[in-house]
């Protein structure tokens, strides 16, 4: 933690000159989940009947710690599930192959708030491919969607209900979000797209 | 930035890092790699020009397609709009139901054409039927033929993607995938087990696309039949240093012997052609010598995984009481079929074209 502070003291400027800058530090990541978990109880009354699915990659372990944190503020496990979309994409024609992780929802969620967990709200696309996905699993109650990015440019009619830190941002940038889980930092990069 | 340099910052930062969460990256780290399919496949002809890393990624997207296969509903819409066509020249009841509920529950549609009952009859050659169905925008075509390399002959000839699913004695890489998928489910790996296929190697093609999987993913493997189901050049004891592909696999023809400690006993089905050919004098001289039975297989390890490619000549190669025993994994490898040929027709009909920029996912 000192360490990473001491590389980079102001999260705003750019790290080692390249277009590369710092939005969210080690700390701001910490706060930005802690205020998430506090709407997400204050919004539906409590952690009953709610269910957590992150999207994969980096949504599993941000709807991990969200549940922790809902566990430590009221005493309620809440069901952490992880949800894969590859299987409902609308762009498998030109993209990659990419590997498939594996979904799993451990409990039924007829009937019960699904809260959607991811790391940046873009285009909307993967949001909606995950209610697809969802509805193959059965009829939530409703379904919320909690971000640690939004970045704009949108492409279809989505917001999200929970929201880490809005960025504008243009689409000629990269946002990257790192977690501690899966990159060893928390943080939250945005940079130049290099030759696309 | 482009997606190594991402890998490799990652991998950086993750040194620093002294959080016991970090613990668990490892895990997060290998779902995290590249690409399931090599992504310039278009064919999937033998499992001799698979890499291992190709072959888990296929095992981790069958892993994905098992959970599709739990649902209460079996279906998505991946493959919606996409035509699969099964030209199945030969009898199977397996591998063509496998196939077309893989295609089924991944909104493919799927036609089946079958050698009796259609244009064959009038004597159309395999090159122009094919031809036909291309026209007809058949994405995949998925074929059945006694002719070795029909497959091939067709994916150098036409522009949709092949899937061999068996061709004369030659492959049939999708049994294979599956064979090698169900012994990674049940053991946990596949490296440094021993695996003893007995039977016809001669004829067999799920034998020898076995053989590609299984010494790619670094089995031991024994293969036991009588020296006239063996191929001549494994009886040559030269190969081993002549760069036969094959070179350590274990050659042995006393069933007793080979399962000593087997982890996997996979019994081939014998033909009862084999007998007329000269092949054998009885069938049931071969049952008594390589038969499978429960006296046999308690010389194999206690955890060891009976398999079969189906159908199964029972009371021949192997016995009931074995077919249907505790230790038989039979039933799922049917199951695990589905699962594979999923993750197969997902990954070969994504192709990977020149990429059309809408912007990055995120």
């Amino acid at each position: 933690m000192q360490a990473a502070n001491a590389e980079s003291p102001r999260p705003d400027i750019e790290l080692d000159g390249s277009a590369t800058r710092k939005i969210l530090t080690n700390d701001e990541v910490r706060r930005a989940l802690t205020r998430i978990a506090h709407e997400i109880l204050e919004r539906n009354g409590g952690a009953e009947g709610l269910v957590l699915v992150g999207m994969h990659t980096r949504g599993v372990p941000i709807a991990q710690r969200l549940a922790e944190l809902m566990d430590d503020f009221e005493g309620e496990s809440v069901p952490t599930g992880a949800l894969d979309i590859g299987l409902y994409r609308d762009d498998t024609t030109g993209g990659s192959r990419p590997m498939m992780r594996l979904t799993e929802i451990p409990v039924d969620i007829q009937n019960r708030a699904v809260v959607l967990v991811d790391d940046v709200l873009f285009t909307g696309r993967s949001i909606r491919a995950a209610m697809d996905a969802l509805n193959d699993f059965g009829r939530p109650s409703q379904i919320q969607l909690a971000v640690l990015v939004d970045r704009g440019h949108r492409e279809l009619p989505i917001r999200a209900d929970y929201v880490g830190k809005n960025v504008p941002t243009s689409r000629d940038e990269d946002v990257d979000v790192r977690l501690i889980e899966i990159d060893g930092v928390d943080e939250v990069l945005i940079s130049r797209k290099e030759n696309l | 930035m482009t997606q190594a340099n991402q890998v490799k910052d990652r991998t950086q930062t993750t040194n620093r890092s002294a959080s016991p969460i970090a613990a668990v990256s490892g895990a997060y780290a290998a779902e995290n790699s590249v690409e399931s399919f090599r992504s310039d496949r278009r064919h999937v002809l033998d499992l001799d020009d698979f890499s291992p890393e190709e072959i888990e990624g296929v095992f981790q997207n069958a892993d994905a397609m098992s959970e599709v296969l739990n649902r209460q509903i079996k279906k998505v819409p991946t493959l919606r709009g996409k035509t699969v066509i099964t030209m199945f020249y030969e009898a199977s009841t397996r591998t063509r139901v496998s196939f077309e509920q893989a295609g089924k529950i991944l909104s493919a549609d799927v036609i089946n054409v079958s050698g009796g009952g259609t244009s064959t009859e009038k004597g159309e050659s395999l090159y122009n039927t094919a031809l036909t169905l291309q026209a007809m925008n058949a994405d995949i075509i998925v074929i059945r033929h006694s002719h070795s390399g029909a497959p091939y002959f067709l994916a150098r000839n036409l522009d949709a993607c092949i899937i061999n699913a068996g061709d004369g004695t030659h492959a049939h890489p999708t049994q294979g995938l599956l064979d090698l998928y169900t012994i990674r489910r049940n053991l946990g790996n596949i490296k440094g087990r021993k695996v003893v296929i007995v039977g016809d190697v001669l004829y067999s093609r799920v034998a020898r696309s076995n053989l590609w999987g299984l010494t790619k993913m670094g089995a031991n493997v024994v293969l036991c039949a009588p020296p006239t189901l063996l191929p001549l050049d494994f009886l040559d004891e030269q190969r081993r240093t002549k760069g036969h592909p094959f070179a350590n696999v274990e050659i042995e023809t006393n069933v007793e012997r080979a399962l000593e400690g087997a982890d996997v006993v996979m019994p081939l089905r014998l033909q009862m052609e084999r007998q007329k050919a000269g092949h054998l004098p009885t069938l049931r001289e071969y049952s008594r010598m390589y038969g499978i039975n429960a006296e046999r297989l308690k010389l194999a390890s206690p955890n060891v995984l009976v398999m079969h490619p189906g159908p199964m000549n029972e009371g021949v190669e192997i016995d009931p009481e074995v077919a249907h025993g505790s230790r038989s994994v039979i039933e799922e490898q049917v199951t695990n079929g589905v699962a594979i040929r999923m993750a197969i027709l997902y990954g070969i009909a994504t192709p990977v074209r020149e990429r059309r920029y809408v912007g990055s996912r995120q």
